[in-house]
């Protein structure tokens, strides 16, 4: 957008009146806004996530407090035994529940956006148990536990359910409601086929899946880190290059295609996207649901921000993420019984104050 | 109608105890029942299948009526105890005794499950009934969804905390009909009976209901009576089948759609078509389940479930449905 286009002013130093406060950057070909509230937002968010990762990776048979982590951390204080435990252990945990926070929280982001509904997160339409399927079929089947064919698993078993559960719920346009029900009717099928497969296998192998299928970050060191790390950050990064042209999906394909956006192909390339992020968690983690649904809806209650917003989004999933990890180690649960559990009531809060001031959702 | 169904019901208790691991001819188990001789086939009619059927008989009829039920109040198609909640909330309940009570036997957390489905039906619908207008269809299933996940994650973090708990909810977490004990059954009978008698007393004012609160009204209906019998029909029926044989979804969802078919809008005749056509329904489940895997592992929930789900995914792409 050039920054000659007449644009009609409303205030006297001839600025644009966006109705909040924005901070305008400008350099030679790129030009952008931000509202100073999500900046603000922003920030507090990071050092907030930053503040709980000190105490998260002070927390265990060795506590260690804040300073002797950041001493730990930057090799000062010549204490072997913490720094071990800090960088050797802790950090990748936390590097996890930093980066998986994020990732389901972007993929949320996206789906709200996508089905213009805060119900539209994979965790409720199904994808979540796809992956989930997908990935057992790998390990116990295939007999296969490295990280890249159970990744492959749940990224095809994701794709295949999103794609089912978007033809079963489609007649004459997308409706979330029936979005929400087919997912409810294909997650309790692939529920069955999931305890199907555990019975048929020996107990070793079903335990293996099945403390995996609760969701958690025990255990996870850096082999688990880095392949998540890499997909995880591009894929985030090709999410960032898409939010221009899925936000003005938002108002109206029509609109949308005649500020020239391809919408079809802007969507598919958003779904993919959208469930190779819940893929990536869920075969690294196992399933870990409803930061997916809540942190977008947090995170734009806190801007006050319409429409899609990325970074808001990613900082509060990965907020809520370790936040939960440290609640489940203290409580020695895996995380993703926490998650679903206060998720759920923030459901609950969610769909009360929706039917309260709308009256629908 | 009543007479066929009434029929196949009595083909589906034969078949229930002559197949499974070891297929017995029905002339044998028919020997069995009146003339016990102590063989081995004898002995697994009487001890094994026999439960098994009994219990699938008096489950059915709970968890089928319930459904139906939440459905003529709601004016909600695709309500049924599982995806309301219900189900859940009497799962959790029962957790919550053996984990923190150390109760075992199913006969104690009957109350238990009572207690919770009670304060899951009520607490869905003051959340669906929150804000202008009535509570509809969608607003129910998403409380429902949402009280289900809660519930859901809290039972199986007390189910992971504790090696005992674990123990006796493996075995009954999974609804199933098998292995119950007979003294149970005894002991939930009256209950269930009681939610039986309930249903069928409000369902004169079901069918005014039908036609919208005012007009019910105009026809000498008291919509609050109605509602407290009937949510105390729906407690007693689905905590009491959930102490049995532990949450068995869809069964609520299906029967009564398929009986609609057949006997129209009168809720007298679907409730009582749907007390015979419901545990038709899930023993012809438990016996799918064993014929797929004969060491009984296939639990008659999951069977329920596969065959529900596209139930209700045909329902919802009705266009009635999506139109409430």
């Amino acid at each position: 957008m050039n920054a000659a286009a007449p644009v009609r002013t409303d205030s006297a130093d001839g600025r644009v009146d966006f109705g909040r406060p924005t901070l305008v950057l400008r350099r030679r070909r790129l030009s952008t806004r931000v509202s100073r509230r999500a900046v603000v937002v922003c920030t507090v968010l990071a050092v907030t996530t930053f503040l709980l990762a000190l105490v998260s990776l002070g927390v265990g048979t060795l506590a260690l407090s804040p300073m002797e982590v950041l001493a730990a951390l930057a090799d000062t204080g010549g204490n072997e035994q913490a720094r071990l435990a800090v960088v050797g252990w802790r950090l990748p945990r936390l590097l996890l529940a930093v980066l998986c926070g994020a990732a389901l929280a972007v993929s949320g982001a996206i789906f709200q956006s996508l089905t213009k509904n805060p119900l539209g997160s994979p965790d409720i339409i199904g994808f979540s148990t796809g992956s989930y399927t997908g990935a057992i079929v790998v390990m116990l089947w295939l007999g296969s536990t490295t990280y890249l064919n159970i990744a492959a698993g749940s990224l095809v078993g994701g794709c295949v359910v999103a794609f089912v559960v978007y033809v079963l719920a489609y007649r004459r346009g997308i409706q979330a409601f029936r979005l929400i029900i087919v997912g409810i009717g294909i997650s309790a099928i692939l529920g069955s086929i999931n305890s199907m497969l555990l019975i048929a296998v020996s107990p070793e192998q079903a335990m293996l899946a099945a403390v995996w299928g609760a969701g958690s970050l025990n255990g996870l060191g850096y082999a688990q880190l880095w392949p998540v790390a890499i997909s995880g950050t591009l894929l985030i990064l090709g999410a960032a290059l898409i939010v221009a042209p899925l936000r003005q999906l938002e108002i109206g394909d029509d609109a949308a295609r005649a500020l020239g956006i391809r919408a079809q192909r802007s969507r598919a390339l958003a779904t993919v996207l959208g469930v190779a992020l819940t893929a990536v968690v869920t075969a690294a983690v196992g399933p870990i649901s409803f930061v997916a649904l809540a942190a977008p809806q947090i995170a734009r209650r806190l801007t006050r921000g319409i429409g899609l917003e990325l970074l808001p989004a990613a900082l509060t999933g990965a907020l809520v993420l370790v936040a939960a990890d440290l609640i489940a180690q203290r409580v020695d649960l895996p995380v993703g019984v926490i998650t679903v559990s206060v998720g759920g009531s923030y459901l609950a809060w969610l769909l009360i104050s929706e039917y309260r001031t709308r009256g629908r959702l | 109608m009543l007479l066929a169904a009434c029929t196949v019901l009595a083909l589906t208790c034969v078949a229930s105890l002559a197949v499974g691991a070891r297929d017995i001819p029905p002339a044998t188990v028919w020997q069995a029942l009146v003339a016990f001789d102590g063989s081995d086939e004898h002995v697994m009619v009487r001890d094994l299948r026999l439960p098994r059927t009994l219990v699938g008989l008096v489950v059915g009829p709970a968890l089928g009526t319930c459904g139906a039920l939440i459905q003529a109040f709601t004016r909600n198609p695709l309500a049924d105890p599982g995806i309301l909640g219900v189900n859940a909330g009497a799962s959790f309940a029962v957790t919550f005794a053996v984990a923190f009570l150390g109760l075992r036997a199913p006969h104690q957390f009957v109350w238990f499950a009572l207690a919770g489905a009670l304060a899951v039906t009520v607490l869905v619908y003051l959340i669906g009934s929150v804000g202008p207008g009535r509570a509809t269809p969608v607003k129910l299933t998403l409380a429902g969804v949402a009280l289900s996940a809660v519930l859901g994650g809290l039972t199986s973090a007390m189910t992971l905390k504790s090696t005992q708990t674990f123990d006796v909810m493996r075995f009954w977490g999974v609804g199933s009909i098998g292995g119950r004990s007979m003294e149970t059954l005894v002991y939930c009978l009256p209950l269930i009976g009681a939610g039986l008698l309930l249903a069928a007393a409000s369902a004169r004012s079901l069918n005014a209901l039908a036609l919208g609160d005012d007009l019910a009204t105009a026809f000498g209906v008291r919509i609050g009576a109605v509602r407290v019998v009937v949510v105390l029909a729906v407690t007693l029926l689905a905590g009491t089948a959930v102490a049995v044989a532990g949450p068995i979804g869809f069964v609520g969802l299906m029967v009564p759609h398929v009986v609609r078919w057949f006997v129209g809008p009168d809720q007298r005749w679907i409730i009582a078509m749907t007390v015979v056509v419901a545990p038709v329904l899930l023993l012809a489940s438990d016996i799918i389940g064993r014929i797929i895997l004969p060491s009984g592992e296939l639990r008659v929930g999951l069977v329920t479930a596969l065959l529900g789900a596209p139930v209700l995914i045909a329902l919802v792409r009705r266009k009635q449905v999506s139109g409430l």
